[in-house]
């Protein structure tokens, strides 16, 4: 298609007929040189946009790869179901691999409900005024905190102050204050998809607001509700910081069998292996193996997340 | 009026404001019972706000203000006393564009039943086919009740609408626009339903088709700059008009 354009002769468009105007001629003669450099402008940024996203998945096609390479030869069936061993640096990370997944699933079972309640709240009922302005004010604050800032505040609140001692509840509620910002933000984005249509219809029958926002608008908003809780829980499951005070200790051989039990979990592992063991350079293929089942973990979630929202669009 | 019956909704001195903004001066006008009202009027005029105040689905909009009355069975459904869940169940609403929910073309229909209460399912099956069969739509989709609603075209999908809206039983039914979005024949099955749907409900329509309001109407009231400019049996508003605007209007000189 392109290349018939070259051609810069009017007659060339449309009707061949038809005689161009003496006007038409004319700025047709004085641009044809800029439209030549127009054409290679396009052409150079159209290949700066694609360089700049192509760049994003590359970096992680290198960390994938960097990884598999460094942590291929950790991966065994051993590593996967037994305990760490001989200083750890023998034996495999299944208190690891238990931690982490029950601080996920407790951080989401704790932030979902508060966040998808709180997108509700925000914008199904809330009328615009100062107080909404504060919540939301507290909110994109709360997603600017550092995480280490919660790791502390998890410390001093949930640890210390109710008790609960470093624990997979006090890691779970840790993570899931952290996480609260990403649900809210990502609820709130999907009640926004949700046409007002659909609002008026529901309406229009006689159904109660309420009746209408938990039969019409939540399932509609659904797929991008649990997209958006699975991406946070994916952020959640990854971070070593909010937990390393809260929950994970360094070394525990058995799997957990309360919620007010201390855990291994894998980034804090990673952590552990990398900057305070006894081996440091005799496990780098244990960190890089724990790393790779982090990651996968991560990109698995990310996966069902998008796998989900697939068959829910298709669905309907 | 040909018919001369009752009143169903009776308008009077209706002032509606969008915040500053005067968007209805002194409306008064009456509906009445087993008949078709279109309103039409240039775009702006107030035609769709005047028909989105008798189910107050204008409540939904921030800082609007209502004055005068809108007397329905007896009430004024402005009045605090009202419950405005129960008014929308009696005023049914068809809108713009069809707006089927993301659920089977089944509970689409069954969804009105549900929300006001009813559970007994042999009932709601009973409900659901004769709502589809009012709004012809019945043997088209009686293979595929279970399907999405979302799969139907345009036509039928508004068809769907209509049944939804029939299957709680409104006693008056609002149309907002109902064709604008679908082609001549779809156009044309509604038109066919509107004129079957008036033995059993009253109907207000806006429409900026003058042929549709012709054809579709008993009443025309026609609006212009948020007031009520002539109303009156669709016959003599469309042959013999008392104003000038009203003809300038209807001949398709201006608006």
């Amino acid at each position: 298609m392109e290349s018939t354009m070259n051609n810069s002769s009017a007659a060339s468009f449309g009707n061949p007929l038809a005689q161009p105007s003496r006007d038409s001629l004319e700025i047709e003669r004085r641009g044809t040189r800029s439209l030549r450099r127009r054409r290679l402008f396009q052409s150079t940024m159209f290949w700066l946009f694609r360089g700049a996203a192509f760049i994003n998945g590359l970096a992680l096609a290198i960390v994938l790869y960097f990884l598999l390479v460094r942590g291929w030869r950790a991966i065994n069936w051993t590593f996967l179901t037994e305990p760490p061993m001989d200083s750890m640096t023998r034996g495999g990370i299944l208190p690891c691999i238990v931690g982490t997944a029950c601080l996920g699933i407790g951080a989401i079972l704790i932030a979902l409900p508060i966040g998808v309640a709180s997108a509700v709240y925000l914008h199904e009922y809330a009328r615009p005024g100062k107080v909404i302005r504060i919540i939301r004010l507290g909110i994109n604050n709360l997603a600017g905190v550092p995480s280490v800032v919660f790791g502390l505040f998890g410390l001093a609140f949930f640890v210390v102050y109710l008790k609960m001692g470093v624990s997979i509840l006090a890691g779970a509620l840790t993570l899931g204050a952290m996480s609260l910002p990403v649900i809210i933000g990502s609820a709130e984005e999907a009640l926004r998809a949700v046409p007002d249509t659909y609002r008026e219809a529901s309406l229009g029958l006689g159904a109660t607001k309420w009746q209408t926002i938990r039969r019409v608008v939540l399932p509609a908003a659904m797929p991008g509700v649990l997209t958006g809780a699975i991406l946070g829980l994916s952020r959640a499951a990854g971070e070593t910081a909010p937990i390393m005070f809260t929950a994970a200790v360094f070394y525990t051989p058995t799997l957990p069998s309360s919620i007010f039990d201390e855990i291994m979990a894998l980034p804090y592992h990673i952590y552990v292996l990398a900057t305070a063991g006894t081996e440091i350079e005799a496990t780098r293929h244990l960190q890089y193996g724990t790393a790779l089942v982090l990651i996968a973990l991560v990109l698995g979630l990310n996966l069902l997340a998008i796998l989900y929202r697939a068959r829910i669009q298709k669905k309907f | 009026m040909e018919n001369n019956g009752t009143t169903k909704v009776n308008i009077n001195n209706l002032q509606f404001y969008y915040g500053d903004f005067h968007a209805l001066t002194d409306i008064s006008l009456k509906f009445a019972a087993n008949q078709v009202t279109a309103l039409i009027g240039p775009s702006g005029c107030g035609k769709s706000t005047l028909l989105r105040c008798i189910n107050r689905m204008n409540d939904l909009i921030p800082r609007t203000s209502v004055q005068g009355e809108i007397m329905y069975a007896g009430n004024n459904i402005y009045h605090p006393s009202v419950d405005v869940v129960t008014l929308r169940r009696h005023i049914g609403m068809v809108f713009q564009k069809p707006n089927p929910f993301p659920k089977t073309i089944y509970e689409n229909i069954a969804y009105g039943l549900r929300v006001n209460g009813v559970k007994d399912r042999t009932y709601i099956g009973e409900r659901v086919e004769r709502s589809l069969r009012r709004a012809a739509l019945w043997e088209e989709v009686k293979d595929r009740l279970n399907e999405s609603a979302l799969g139907l075209s345009g036509g039928q999908q508004q068809r769907l609408c209509i049944a939804r809206a029939l299957a709680v039983e409104p006693d008056v039914l609002l149309m907002d626009e109902p064709a604008s979005a679908l082609d001549p024949i779809a156009t044309q099955k509604i038109e066919e339903l509107i004129h079957e749907l008036k033995d059993s409900l009253t109907i207000i329509i806006v429409t900026h088709n003058m042929q549709q309001a012709a054809r579709v109407s008993d009443v025309t009231a026609f609006f212009y700059l948020g007031r009520l400019i002539e109303d009156g049996p669709t016959d003599a508003i469309f042959t013999r008009p008392n104003l000038k605007q009203t003809s300038d209007y209807i001949t398709g000189r201006f608006g």
